[in-house]
């Protein structure tokens, strides 16, 4: 612990003389943690530049006019946000930035079982946000984000084409990602570390994995045939045409909800790592969350039509995805109990990533508990295309993956940059990203219950006062996203030396220095222990030596 | 926890094309085969939104679905079928001679089935340029390219603007039915939209096969291969059955269906 400088090599260091040369060792690398880095600064770009268009969206709602922009701008302005921030920042986030650096040090790799594929599904995402860039700057789209036919295929004058392009890229570079996960959790773990050793997050990631190559080839393929009868005028989605627009709802969702669990999963096996690390306990049922990540994977292709429930799907197969939209609830509910056991009798220390774990478990419990409302064919027809269901998918996942992202990167900040950030801030940070979220969100709920319908730029005056209260408390969301930048950002030059475990965590990853030399571990660790191997009195001792201003 | 260096876990002499993140060959070669078969889920998944969309309009229009699927080439279909069921035979026996470390038995496989796959694209090309033909008003493709023989068109089967099936041809000439005429239009132009969307994919993946099996070509003749190192063979192989696997769906589901 007592180490007071950054280890002589590590996988940020290198050799080179010149600029270019530097630029090759990164740009070039086939070393996981500098691809993690890689996608990790790019995606934070796409998080800002789709929170530039949620601002102008916001901004714009403040007065019941439209005022600021036209209903035309008002579209490409959310359909901006919604492209940006569930393609090129919710699905990567965290298996891309995270997973990416995580996989391998935690099973005790050297690297994923692909590298070079590593490179290339990080120039595929780059190369799609090129085309998703290019498609906004040229005038952008106004289809929403979910590209529904016909309007998408026949009427729209927008860019469509070039951003289904970029969309479609980037499915390829999920597609990728996932498939490396899968190889390398199958053949990559250090001797001894069998399936029920793993950490959950790795559990996790390999769900989100199956889902990624399973989903996203129907979404490759159905926004395919968008581009074609764009293109070409044959009919395939056009009812006018002979198509039937409800296979574009089918095929689009069938991606689109397991889709949200690529999202979700993640997260969850984040928190699963912060909640057994801060209150210095073994997890609470260990297979229960493995399997449950498994079941929501499973599920999760099973439910996509509680989507079309006013759609002219037939109401006895809206019957049937409804109830088995309720089963989804049951994994989801077993991970929520799991980790409340955990934190049960456990030693907790409220260190920044734990605020953001309670955090997620809490935000994560209403998106979630509004999602089963959802769920119910009674509630969700008079709720449906409303504010309600805008406030239920941003508490998953804002509240949700958000929350667990910024939780994971400041617990592995230590570990990535080798310093730590500054704690007092930190805290700051995660308590004005929770009040500013609630504060956006909350009122959006009544708002749906109210009425107010999504994507519309002009309303009825009497919803004025949840409308500014939901735009002030973006703005105090927009700055508890703006102090972390701030201060991790100075964490890299004047931050105190991390050590290589700065949290007395289990797990592969904090058994190397802080930041991981090249092929991760100068010797291959054999791993004889179950993870979370937190003696049973641990937390009994903490609690019993802990003094103001004690690290944990 | 104990340990053990990589050094200890090296010693046992191994090839120059084991990568840096592998222990074992053994790891490697599973690694990638895992990888393939992981892959070619994703394919068969992105096949899978052409078949659903198939199935969803088969049960739409079921006449206009047999009468358009009488227009297509079966004949022609059906030797193609045959080539690629010798070209898997092929390759199955090119992974077998890699496996022997019988340089020239693979290469000879390898050549011949780069053959047969060309063969199959050219008899599918054909097949396509006929239905092109068709909308320029030649009888033939030759006829075509020459200029020869040129008539008003009274069949177009690429689907488009100037799509005309040939009996619809006739029903708006009698001019009985309009809106039944309509929907038929819509479900014979639906079946040959798929019927170019899904043969023009697998030939695009066929494209991409070729280019693989010409690489793994350049390595075995460079002697990259041995008997225990003939990984890109097996799972370059695995491909190509893919390949064929999904023409042995396409070809009953379009032609003789």
């Amino acid at each position: 612990m007592a180490t007071l400088s950054l280890p002589q090599s590590s996988y940020i260091r290198d050799n080179s003389r010149t600029f270019t040369e530097w630029l090759k060792s990164w740009l070039l690398t086939v070393d996981h943690k500098r691809i993690a880095i890689l996608y990790l600064l790019s995606i934070n770009f796409f998080f800002l530049l789709g929170g530039l268009a949620a601002t102008l969206v916001r901004v714009e709602l403040i007065t019941p006019q439209g005022d600021l922009m036209s209903s035309d701008v008002y579209n490409r302005a959310f359909t901006l946000h919604g492209v940006i921030m569930v393609f090129f920042f919710l699905i990567p986030s965290i298996p891309a930035v995270l997973g990416n650096f995580l996989v391998p040090l935690m099973i005790g790799a050297r690297d994923l079982a692909f590298p070079r594929l590593n490179l290339l599904s990080w120039y595929l995402y780059m190369i799609g946000g090129l085309f998703a860039l290019i498609a906004a700057v040229f005038g952008g789209v106004d289809t929403g984000w979910t590209f529904y036919t016909p309007f998408s295929s026949t009427y729209s004058n927008s860019n469509v084409v070039m951003t289904i392009t970029g969309a479609f890229i980037m499915g390829f570079s999920s597609i990728l990602t996932g498939l490396n996960f899968i190889v390398t959790i199958h053949k990559m773990r250090a001797p001894g570390l069998t399936w029920f050793r793993l950490p959950l997050f790795i559990w996790a990631n390999y769900a989100t994995s199956i889902i990624q190559i399973l989903a996203t080839p129907v979404l490759g393929i159905a926004l395919l045939l968008v581009v074609v009868e764009r293109l070409w005028g044959v009919g395939i989605y056009d009812p006018a045409l002979g198509g039937d627009p409800l296979l574009f709802q089918h095929l689009f969702w069938f991606y689109s909800h397991p889709a949200v669990y690529i999202m979700i999963l993640p997260a969850m096996g984040v928190i699963s790592e912060l909640i057994s690390t801060f209150s210095r306990k073994r997890i609470f049922g260990y297979e229960f969350i493995a399997f449950s990540s498994i079941a929501i994977a499973i599920l999760g292709f099973l439910v996509w039509g509680h989507h079309m429930f006013v759609s002219s799907q037939s109401v006895y197969a809206g019957l049937i995805f409804s109830f088995i939209t309720m089963l989804v609830a049951i994994p989801s509910a077993i991970k929520v109990f799991n980790w409340t056991a955990t934190l049960y009798k456990g030693s907790i220390s409220y260190r920044t990533p734990m605020l953001y774990a309670l955090g997620f478990i809490g935000l994560f419990v209403i998106g979630g508990l509004t999602g089963i409302f959802l769920g119910v064919t009674a509630v969700d027809l008079h709720v449906t295309d409303t504010y309600f269901v805008v406030a239920h998918f941003h508490y998953v996942m804002v509240g949700g993956t958000i929350m667990a992202y910024l939780g994971g990167i400041h617990f592995w900040w230590p570990k990535m940059t080798g310093r730590m950030y500054n704690e007092t801030w930190g805290s700051i940070a995660a308590l004005i990203i929770f009040v500013g979220f609630n504060m956006t969100f909350f009122p959006q709920f009544i708002l749906g219950y109210l009425g107010m319908p999504r994507r519309y730029h002009v309303y009825p005056p009497e919803f004025q006062v949840l409308h500014v209260m939901s735009t002030a408390g973006a703005s105090i969301l927009a700055i508890g996203f703006i102090v972390p930048l701030i201060y991790l950002g100075i964490s890299l030059r004047k931050g105190r030396i991390a050590g290589d475990n700065p949290w007395g965590a289990t797990g592969l990853e904090w058994k190397t220095s802080s930041p991981p030399p090249t092929y991760n571990f100068d010797k291959t660790p054999i791993v004889t222990e179950e993870a979370y191997a937190y003696p049973p009195e641990a937390a009994e001792r903490d609690a019993a030596s802990w003094r103001p201003g004690s690290p944990l | 926890m104990a340990t053990i260096t990589h050094e200890e876990a090296h010693v046992h002499v191994h090839g120059p094309e084991l990568q840096h993140q592998f222990e074992t060959p053994e790891q490697q070669k599973e690694a990638a085969t895992l990888g393939m078969w992981a892959f070619l889920v994703t394919e068969i998944m992105l096949f899978g939104g052409i078949f659903m969309a198939y199935i969803v309009y088969r049960w739409a229009f079921p006449e206009a679905w047999e009468e358009a699927a009488a227009m297509l080439n079966t004949p022609l279909a059906a030797v193609n079928t045959v080539v690629l069921l010798v070209s898997s035979l092929t390759v199955a026996l090119a992974v077998n001679a890699a496996e022997e470390g019988n340089k020239r038995r693979l290469l000879t496989m390898l050549v011949l089935t780069m053959m047969l796959g060309l063969t199959f694209l050219l008899i599918k090309g054909y097949e396509y340029s006929e239905k092109f033909a068709h909308c320029a008003g030649a009888k033939d493709p030759i006829s075509w390219i020459t200029g020869s023989d040129l008539h008003e068109s009274h069949e177009c089967l690429v689907p488009g603007r100037n799509f005309m099936f040939p009996s619809e041809h006739e029903a708006t000439g009698s001019g009985h039915g309009a809106a039944k005429t309509g929907m038929m239009q819509s479900g014979h132009q639906l079946f040959f939209f798929l019927y170019f969307c899904a043969t023009g994919l697998h030939a695009i993946h066929m494209i991409i096969g070729l280019g693989v099996m010409s690489t793994i070509t350049v390595m075995a003749l460079r002697n990259t291969f041995s008997p225990t190192y003939y990984t890109p063979v097996e799972i370059g192989g695995l491909y190509w059955h893919l390949i064929d696997i999904i023409w042995v769906f396409l070809f009953p589901l379009f032609y003789l269906v």
